[in-house]
């Protein structure tokens, strides 16, 4: 060649300049900026927080014990003396039970999926990363699970194992466990065939060190986001498994408990009796909203 | 069909995307006519607003597309037309063909089934009228043994093939007008040149006008009888074909066939535009293509550069042209 | 007129191929040591189908390739989509195991017990991909996409970063603007950059090069060729350069070699394959070059039909389904390269070309163009007319 320069030319500056945003985002600041300029997934998230504090701080926002019964003031409508939002069966104060109630139904509905999360999760990236022999055992083994409606599989597992909350919480983390092995299974194999993938290897990366740098930061978004979805299936799952009287026993405080007891003076008094089920609904709603934010705000344009 | 000649004529289109972060201004005051039997290229870099710019012609563009502007197919006005109308215009008088055939066509009905389908919605005949002109129709497209290929599934068909099917979907109900966006790009140079020269005996054959968007100047000069360069979401020179790529006027046109390799020294560099096209998020000053552009004056990044014609049939977006005395038309003074 | 007829006569520059190039410490071989050697090298992909998921079929997507890579030249590859550009690429980085066959990377064996060590040929060897949505990390800074090679092998994060930094330099974006950017704030072309730089990284001896410019805007791609040419003399590098692009191929190649369904079927210096092809796929290939001038339109092409499936491949000579000048025996007999031939001799495999194999048409194939100068595109006729 000619052009003996061994010098790279900086007047091959590739410019355009003009196309980058002046200030560096980084991923998590700009799904943070997308977050803050979503006033319906705000609004979600708020919801979220005030039952979160409400679960925190029953002890001190209560304004009643939740377990104490009256004979007088059963089934009282809203407003009655000062039980702002009427009493139960047996005269409880439903605001405060229904404020104690959210410690274990939010429970019963994060932590189910924390743990699938975590269990799934890591099962799903190994299934999908080392693909194989080891893919196919691990992934029949989820689809055996997965041929049954989650319902019917919880209440199978917690009825073999017996009533109580930390037997319905085990039953649910099983159930949550395939589909979320099924979601990281799917999102690495799509990721591990990606050139950067490949170019990775052929750095001489090993699978440790891929899977941590380039798969679980791109495996991570569409999985957190299923599992944020899958909360409000985990309420709903976990009330279903309190009505049947297969998770937390009475007289705890529980909105699936609650709903289950209060279904037989519905036609005395529907408003009060709906109470819990309106809490469970909001509350599925709400995670479910969130969910659907966060899957916009995590996008990437590739 | 109308006391209008035109096939299409688009005047000062404008398509903006607007989302909650920002607004895309993809397509910024086009213009252009298309008489019949004629075939009009549109070249440009990606995102220069080529496609969008087609699609407008058909509607065929998402709910948060703000359509500014006229844009009249066959002397109708596509831009009022209900949902009905449009729907009765896509594909009998208006239809496309696209890069990859595989996301125009159906992957679970024979190809048969589907140009068969096309035909009787827009025509009205039976199942087996439909069958008999979509076999008709691949023989139309030179697509070997018709017959067996009519019972394929769209996977079964190499990328030629599948490309010939989806022209033979295309022109299944004659339309007068026909859009093509890069539909030769994805082919191998073998069998791109048999597209090209198919599609440009059928155009011929049929009459109908095409807008062909591409951007490989090559395949421009094997079909178009006009070209539109597109930038930045602006056309900044058109013209006749040969006009236009013999003595290009626009910097950029300058530009793009320069830096087009086509056996040029090995043991110099080609001549590259520097830098990369404007984002279009960003509100454009002046003449877009200034800060790439090495004839660039101040008055080129405060002033968009207004539209000359310097010669027959033809229109450049560029101080430097509209500056220029007719005597210097041909030849710019700068070159 | 910007389209400055360069050069015209591009013949006259010196078949580089024969030019040992200037030792490298790196070099276990010595300079005359070919930087690859490819011998026979095949793969099978099984297609797997039934209710067992047994193997039904194979596509013979690499089928007996041999080929040297001489140091400090730069080998084109051509041919189209499906032929198998992609795989034999992958194999050469080893990236997917191989069927059959030896690769010998600059004297020592890869992939084998005594051969060269993975960590060494992982470093020596690298490779950059076509710009696709998916050739970086879309999750983190172009920076550290750069700095994980170089952090795999022992380097400190700081000094990685400072490498990358410097590379990002090196071709041509600023690094304290671009460094801390993730992928889909940067254009095509910024992306093209940044890979490359990822793959100098490792400091590397070769590269190959996968469709590296064919996403690229006309204007880009210029930029990057021109970039690629400088990289190749500042970090005395040997490419690989595979493309579907005949004028960027003959651009930026020293020698060329064309592949069909799987198999090389010519290889040879640049200006002798453009000027004179032997391979009628070859001279197919050429002809279907477009031209940029509006009267010199094709109103016939120059081969007829789509590339047959490698899954069954015809008989015989692959290309017998396709050649206007197949006889019977080009249906039976599989032609083959000529053996023992020298990195600087053009040799095709058809019978037309071979004295023994008794094609009728030995010694009197017509020339490929009328005229004995290939004119690789009418730019130089549109210059001249305007
Ligand atoms: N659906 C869409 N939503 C948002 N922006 C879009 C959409 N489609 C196209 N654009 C933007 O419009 C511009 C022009 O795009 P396009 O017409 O596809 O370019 P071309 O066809 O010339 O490559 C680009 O900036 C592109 O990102
Ligand atoms: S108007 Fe100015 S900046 Fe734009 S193309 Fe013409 S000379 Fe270049
Ligand atoms: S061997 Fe026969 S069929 Fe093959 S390329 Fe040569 S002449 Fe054509
Ligand atoms: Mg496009």
């Amino acid at each position: 060649m000619s052009n003996a320069t061994t010098s790279v030319p900086s007047g091959l500056d590739a410019g355009g300049l003009d196309q980058l945003s002046p200030d560096v985002r980084s991923y998590w600041q700009m799904v943070g900026f997308r977050l803050r300029h979503d006033p319906v997934t705000l609004f979600f998230g708020a919801v979220i927080l005030f039952v979160i504090l409400a679960a925190i701080f029953a002890p001190l926002i209560a304004p009643k014990d939740p377990t104490l019964t009256s004979m007088i003031d059963r089934l009282k409508p809203i407003g009655y003396k000062d039980y702002l939002l009427g009493t139960d069966e047996l005269g409880r104060d439903m605001t405060s039970r229904l404020i104690w109630g959210a410690r274990s139904s939010l429970l019963m509905g994060l932590m189910p999926v924390v743990f699938a999360l975590l269990i799934g999760g890591a099962l799903g990236v190994i299934a999908g990363y080392v693909g194989g022999k080891t893919n196919m055992v691990i992934m029949r083994i989820m689809d055996v699970f997965y041929a049954f409606p989650s319902i019917l599989l919880a209440v199978a597992i917690s009825g073999a194992m017996g009533g109580g909350m930390l037997n319905g919480l085990i039953s649910l983390t099983i159930v949550f466990i395939p589909p979320m092995c099924r979601i990281a299974e799917t999102a690495t194999t799509q990721v591990r065939g990606l050139d950067f993938v490949e170019a990775a290897r052929a750095t001489g990366g090993g699978t440790g060190s891929i899977i941590v740098t380039h798969i679980l930061g791109n495996v991570l978004a569409p999985v957190f986001v299923y599992a944020s979805g899958m909360v409000s299936v985990s309420i709903l799952l976990a009330s279903g498994l309190s009505f049947l009287g297969l998770g937390v026993a009475p007289p705890t405080p529980d909105w699936g408990l609650m709903l289950s007891t209060l279904r037989q003076a519905i036609y005395m008094n529907p408003i009060v009796c709906a109470l819990p089920g309106v809490a469970i609904l909001i509350t599925s709603l709400s995670f479910n909203m969130v969910s659907d934010g966060l899957r916009q705000a995590m996008d990437v344009k590739l | 069909m109308t006391d209008n000649a035109y096939v299409a004529r688009v005047e000062n289109l404008e398509v903006k995307f607007v989302s909650r972060e920002s607004t895309t201004k993809a397509v910024n005051g086009v213009s252009f006519t298309l008489k019949e039997g004629e075939v009009l290229s549109i070249i440009g870099e990606s995102g220069s607003g080529k496609s969008v710019s087609m699609r407008a012609l058909m509607r065929l563009l998402p709910s948060k597309a703000k359509i500014g502007g006229e844009v009249e197919v066959n002397g109708k006005d596509v831009l009022k037309m209900s949902g009905r109308e449009l729907t009765r215009m896509r594909g009998k008088e208006v239809s496309m063909i696209f890069q990859e055939p595989m996301t125009a066509l159906d992957p679970v009905y024979t190809v048969g089934d589907q140009i068969a389908e096309t035909v009787m919605r827009h025509e009205g005949v039976s199942k087996e009228e439909g069958l008999k002109r979509a076999l008709e129709l691949l023989e139309f497209v030179r697509v070997p043994s018709a017959e067996r290929r009519l019972k394929a599934y769209p996977f079964e068909l190499s990328g030629g093939l599948r490309q010939r099917a989806m022209i033979a979907m295309a022109l299944s109900c004659r339309p007068s007008l026909l859009l093509a966006d890069e539909p030769t790009t994805a082919l191998d140079a073998t069998v791109q040149i048999q597209v090209l020269i198919l599609l440009r005996k059928l155009q011929k054959e049929m009459g109908m006008g095409v807008i062909f968007v591409t951007h490989d100047l090559g395949v421009a000069a094997q079909i178009a009888d006009k070209v539109a360069v597109m930038y930045a979401g602006r056309i900044v020179e058109m013209g006749p074909v040969r006009d236009l790529l013999r003595n290009p006027l626009h910097p950029y046109t300058q530009g793009m066939l320069a830096s087009t390799v086509h056996g040029q020294d090995r043991n110099t560099d080609i001549e590259a535009i520097p830098g990369s096209p404007p984002d279009m998020r960003n509100e454009i000053r002046g003449c877009a293509f200034a800060p790439r552009c090495k004839h660039a004056t101040e008055l080129c990044r405060t002033t968009e550069p207004p539209e000359t014609s310097p010669g027959e049939g033809r229109a450049v977006r560029c101080h430097l042209v509209s500056g220029m005395t007719g005597a210097e038309q041909d030849a710019p003074a700068y070159a | 007129m910007v389209t400055k007829e360069k050069s015209a006569d591009t013949k006259a520059r010196a078949p580089s191929v024969e030019v040992v190039p200037p030792g490298d410490p790196r070099d276990r071989g010595g300079p005359a040591q070919p930087m690859f050697m490819v011998r026979d090298l095949k793969k099978h992909f099984p297609v797997r189908g039934g209710a067992l998921n047994r193997t039904v079929a194979k596509v013979l997507a690499v089928d007996g390739v041999s080929f040297e890579v001489v140091k400090g030249e730069t080998l084109g590859i051509v041919g189209e989509s499906g032929c198998g550009k992609s795989t034999l690429a992958r194999l050469l980085m080893h990236l997917i195991d191989i069927t059959d066959g030896e690769l010998i990377f600059d004297g020592e064996e890869v992939g084998v017990r005594n051969g060269i060590a993975m960590r060494d040929f992982r470093k020596a060897a690298q490779m950059v991909f076509q710009d696709s949505y998916s050739s970086l990390n879309p999750r983190l800074p172009v920076e550290d996409s750069i700095a994980y090679g170089p952090r795999v092998h022992g380097m400190s994060k700081k000094e990685a970063k400072n490498l990358a930094r410097e590379l990002l330099g090196k071709v041509g974006l600023r690094p304290e603007v671009f460094g801390p950017r993730y992928p889909h704030e940067l254009s095509g072309g910024q992306k093209q950059r940044v890979n490359i730089a990822r793959a100098l990284a490792m400091s590397p001896r070769l590269v190959i090069l996968d469709e590296a410019v064919s996403a690229l805007d006309k204007s880009v791609e210029a930029q990057v060729l021109n970039l690629l040419r400088h990289l190749k003399r500042h970090f005395n590098l040997t490419y690989v350069f595979i493309s579907h692009d005949l004028n960027v191929v003959q651009y930026i190649s020293d020698r060329v070699l064309v592949m069909y369904l799987g198999e090389v079927v010519e290889i040879g210096p640049v200006d002798e394959i453009y000027a004179k092809p032997k391979h009628p796929y070859t001279r197919a290939l050429l002809k279907s070059r477009l031209s940029m001038d509006p009267d010199e339109r094709m109103d016939e092409a120059p081969i007829t039909g789509d590339p047959p499936n490698p899954i069954n491949p015809p008989s015989g000579c692959r290309f017998h389904t396709r050649c206007q000048f197949a006889e019977t025996l080009c249906k039976t007999v599989a032609p083959k390269l000529p053996e023992g031939a020298r990195p600087s001799d053009h040799v095709t495999a058809c019978h037309m070309y071979n004295q023994t194999a008794g094609h009728s048409l030995f010694g009197k194939v017509p020339p490929a163009f009328e005229t004995p100068v290939a004119e690789p595109a009418s730019s130089a006729r549109v210059a001249a007319k305007a």
